[in-house]
């Protein structure tokens, strides 16, 4: 029996905040900053030198015996998003090869994956010694390049870079043999992920499945991409805590970084009959998308935004009034912020009263944006909003930019949260929306 | 839930083979192929020298408004001609702000299997080659930044994120129903279609626009297959290099392309009189999880992914009357693949004609999924099989029938289009001859 209701029963997560969820939830609510200058290469001729960075850590203690091999296969965003569905699998009660292969107990090709990736830049490190062995009087020869450079690159350098090589790892791990996506919405494609596997399980392709986002976006080529598109900030690289400020009116600018999200979902009735926790129910998620020529920016109405929310609210069955709390993307990018903002407060005005006072809590000033991870670590955090009843503040949005006419919560709120909408978007317009319910 | 019917109203192709569908689907059946020596580069000294380029396509005359996409990579430039195509024959206005054609925008979505655009070759060498320090033997990342700053340009790195084809065929459309973009590598566009199919089938959308595009055509793509050994390096004969379940296969030929159809609820198409090519019935989708190299020896994930679309449809395995293959012309895919069909179709697996459009125009990567469901849907029109080319030497383990070396005639009213990406992710599409 399947009633169409999808619950999520497991989440992790990896970011600048902390390994897991609860050093993302811990950092959150104590409004710490996971942002700072950038360690993992020298960034001193970059206009934007900060970064939100994860910590250490051993990716072979994150993998199966059988799959350590493979580690060398992986970029930064693969092994980010392996941690981070290791911790969803486990919370979720979930058993799999990986954890204890005598004991597993789910059904393998009934499960799903559906992981949102952002392109995977080559590793300039990695590549540099074949480009060098190219060289003719000074220059790059790609004549050269066709023969000794070739050589000089590890035989299986493009398995590395392929992006959905995130859920095909993390599917080998954990033995998911079910239908398997990877959304390249850039920075919508978190959200994007977990709407679709709702679908999946909704249309009865699954019965779990391990969705979100993850996106590493410290290295060099991205960073510089972010600078010369004027979406990162050039103006705070001295101070680290205070440089991204979503919707305020100093805000010049993001900061990008690392970090992924991941939830386990199921039906309803497959998460009672095993007896799993519930954090929360997905009502609805919609998509969208901006319809604009300057494609590098989200266009200034933020239509596209605002037809992805209604279309969420519309399948959660809800007005507006209804909301407890917004997770909107908010970046720091003054231009998107206020395109964000319009879209949120259209919404809210057509809601009934007292809808336009919906709390909205920011939450990239603590853990910068890290791409198409972002939205997917929106998501978790909303669960855990509900799961626990209570939010931390937004940080660096005390003084709202004009144009940005939101509730932006500047204390704690404690209370049940009944629904709580997350909403993205991405430079190239792709827009989401998610909305959780309390069950 | 309710399930509305999905039918095709719509369908454009560029690709190696031509620029439209009409000219490609004369080309298949008349023994033309894509393959020729690289141009797009200077590959004269790589491995594999030659590929399936689209030749001598102008965005210009391709598109009403060019100035919209003067940044687009190759791949936005192939799926635009090929949306501009599909649109029209739906009847789907294109290019204009105030659209005729009564249809809600915003009931009207996009998903793409779309790949990542070039990196800016020049620029990109170039900063590494004046970026690396001598005595370190590293990068010196002050010195790099310093001409990629000077000389990285804003827009052609954005055309690099995969998600900017759907960006531009949103630009050319208007669409604003629901959008997604996907790459799980070969098998994108399958995925992707399939998954747009399930969303008007859902009534989450009427109308979407759907399918790939994609250009590996560069140095750093032809690098990356060739130390995989997944490229033909039959350098002096391209044209007879891709030769799908031949005994002498050795390797995929690398093409480019951008393909589209446009999916419908049935409601929405008799609607709009729109004239309907053929009915999508069935989606299958599965991943190996069996290894990042590898797929799986006993073709589980495929087995399990073409299963599933069976299902989907409704029908059984002696219904489907033509299977268009991932048939690669790699060694592991046309066994495997070969492996994966008889183990669905039993004792009937002889008396299912298969062949491979990747004989002809080669691997389109994002984009071949749908390319080649385009070829299914004009087999059915046509009742026309199109070959497998350059199948001569016949592989003694692999015993299907793969329609060699010409076209030909037979009743077609269901056909099955698969692919299988690397990775391990499968996915399966089947159409059907509309019929009220």
């Amino acid at each position: 029996m399947n009633t169409g209701r999808v619950v999520i029963t497991g989440i992790g997560a990896i970011s600048p905040l902390g390994l897991n969820v609860s050093g993302l939830w811990e950092g959150l609510c104590g409004g710490k900053c996971g942002i700072a200058t950038i360690q993992a290469f020298d960034p001193v001729g970059f206009t934007c030198r900060l970064a939100g960075e994860v910590a250490a850590f051993k990716i072979r203690k994150h993998v199966p015996k059988s799959h350590r091999k493979a580690t060398k296969l992986m970029c930064r965003d693969i092994q980010l998003a392996i941690v981070a569905a290791e911790e969803a699998i486990a919370d979720a009660g979930i058993i799999t090869k990986a954890t204890d292969p005598a004991n597993i107990n789910f059904d393998p090709p009934r499960m799903a994956i559906n992981v949102g990736a952002g392109v995977i830049c080559c590793n300039i490190e990695e590549l540099s010694p074949a480009i060098i062995k190219s060289v003719t009087d000074g220059k790059f020869d790609l004549r050269k390049f066709g023969t000794a450079g070739i050589e000089a690159v590890t035989p299986l350098w493009l398995l590395k870079y392929l992006p959905n090589m995130l859920a095909c790892h993390i599917g080998i791990i954990h033995d998911i043999q079910g239908p398997s996506n990877s959304i390249t919405c850039g920075e919508a494609g978190g959200q994007i992920a977990i709407g679709e596997a709702v679908e999946i399980i909704q249309r009865g392709n699954a019965d779990l499945a391990l969705a979100g986002g993850c996106e590493a976006k410290v290295n060099p080529l991205l960073m510089l991409r972010q600078c010369i598109l004027g979406r990162s900030t050039s103006e705070n690289n001295d101070d680290p805590d205070g440089a991204c400020r979503p919707f305020d009116a100093e805000a010049k600018g993001s900061v990008f970084g690392e970090g992924g999200g991941m939830v386990v979902l199921e039906t309803i009735e497959h998460a009672q009959e095993r007896g799993a926790k519930i954090y929360a129910e997905v009502a609805g998620s919609a998509s969208s998308n901006a319809v604009n020529i300057g494609y590098s920016h989200i266009e200034p109405d933020g239509k596209g935004i605002e037809i992805a929310i209604e279309a969420a609210l519309a399948e959660a069955g809800i007005d507006a009034g209804q909301l407890d709390l917004i997770i909107p993307h908010g970046t720091g990018i003054p231009a998107d912020d206020r395109a964000e903002a319009t879209a949120i407060a259209n919404v809210l005005a057509r809601g009934t009263a007292g809808a336009k006072d919906a709390p909205v809590w920011p939450t990239k000033g603590m853990l910068s944006h890290t791409g198409a991870g972002a939205g997917a670590i929106d998501v978790v955090t909303a669960a855990k909003a509900i799961a626990e009843g209570k939010t931390g503040m937004g940080k660096n949005c005390n003084n709202k930019a004009e144009g940005c006419e939101l509730n932006i919560i500047t204390e704690p709120i404690e209370k049940d949260f009944n629904y709580i909408l997350c909403s993205s978007y991405t430079f190239g317009g792709q827009t989401a929306a998610v909305v959780l319910k309390r069950v | 839930m309710n399930a509305n019917k999905v039918v095709i109203t719509g369908m454009g192709l560029v690709c190696p083979m031509g620029h439209d569908v009409e000219t490609v689907w004369a080309g298949m059946l008349s023994g033309k192929n894509g393959m020729a020596a690289t141009t797009v580069f200077d590959a004269s000294t790589f491995p594999s020298q030659f590929g399936a380029e689209v030749k001598g396509y102008d965005l210009t005359g391709s598109v009403g408004r060019p100035d919209r996409h003067k940044y687009a990579n190759r791949g936005s430039q192939f799926v635009l001609g090929a949306a501009r195509q599909a649109c029209t024959q739906a009847g789907i206005d294109v290019e204009t702000d105030k659209p005729a054609d009564g249809i809600d925008r915003t009931r009207m979505g996009i998903y793409l299997g779309a790949g990542e655009g070039s990196v800016d070759n020049e620029n990109f060498f170039e900063a590494i080659v004046k970026g690396w320090d001598d005595d370190s033997s590293e990068m010196d990342w002050s010195k790099w930044a310093k001409v990629a700053f000077g000389q990285m340009t804003p827009m052609i790195e954005l055309e690099q994120e995969p998600n900017m084809p759907a960006a531009h065929v949103a630009m050319m459309t208007g669409a604003r129903g629901r959008t997604r973009s996907c790459l799980t590598a070969c098998a994108a566009s399958t995925q992707a279609v399939g998954e747009a199919a399930m969303l008007v089938r859902s009534g989450k959308a009427e109308i979407m626009i759907t399918g790939g595009a994609h250009s590996m055509i560069h140095p750093l793509g032809v690098m990356g297959f060739s130390r995989l050994t997944a490229l033909s390096t039959r350098n002096d004969s391209p044209e007879t290099a891709s030769r799908p379940f031949s005994a002498t296969r050795d390797g995929f030929v690398l093409g480019e392309g951008g393909a589209i159809v446009i999916l419908e609820s049935l409601t929405s198409a008799k609607k709009r009189g729109a004239k309907i090519l053929a009915e999508l019935i069935g989606f299958g989708s599965s991943s190996d999880a069996f290894r990042i190299t590898d797929m799986h020896e006993e073709a589980r994930g495929a087995v399990q992914a073409i299963k599933s679309a069976i299902a989907d449809a409704g029908i059984e395995c002696q219904d489907i009357d033509y299977i268009s293959t991932h048939g690669t012309s790699t060694s592991e895919n046309d066994s495997i693949e070969t492996r994966a069909i008889k183990t669905v179709f039993g004792d009937n697996a002889a008396n299912v004609p298969v062949s491979s459009a990747k004989s002809m125009f080669g691997h389109l990567i994002g984009a071949t999924g749908c390319a080649e469901l385009i070829t299914c849907i004009l087999a059915i029109r046509d009742d026309v099989l199109p070959p497998t080319m350059n199948l001569n030497d016949p592989d003694p383990d692999l015993d299907l029938d793969y329609v060699p070396n010409k076209p030909r005639k037979a009743k077609v009213d269901v056909a099955m289009s698969e692919s299988f990406g690397f990775g391990g992710q499968n996915n399966v599409l089947i159409i059907k001859r509309f019929c009220e």
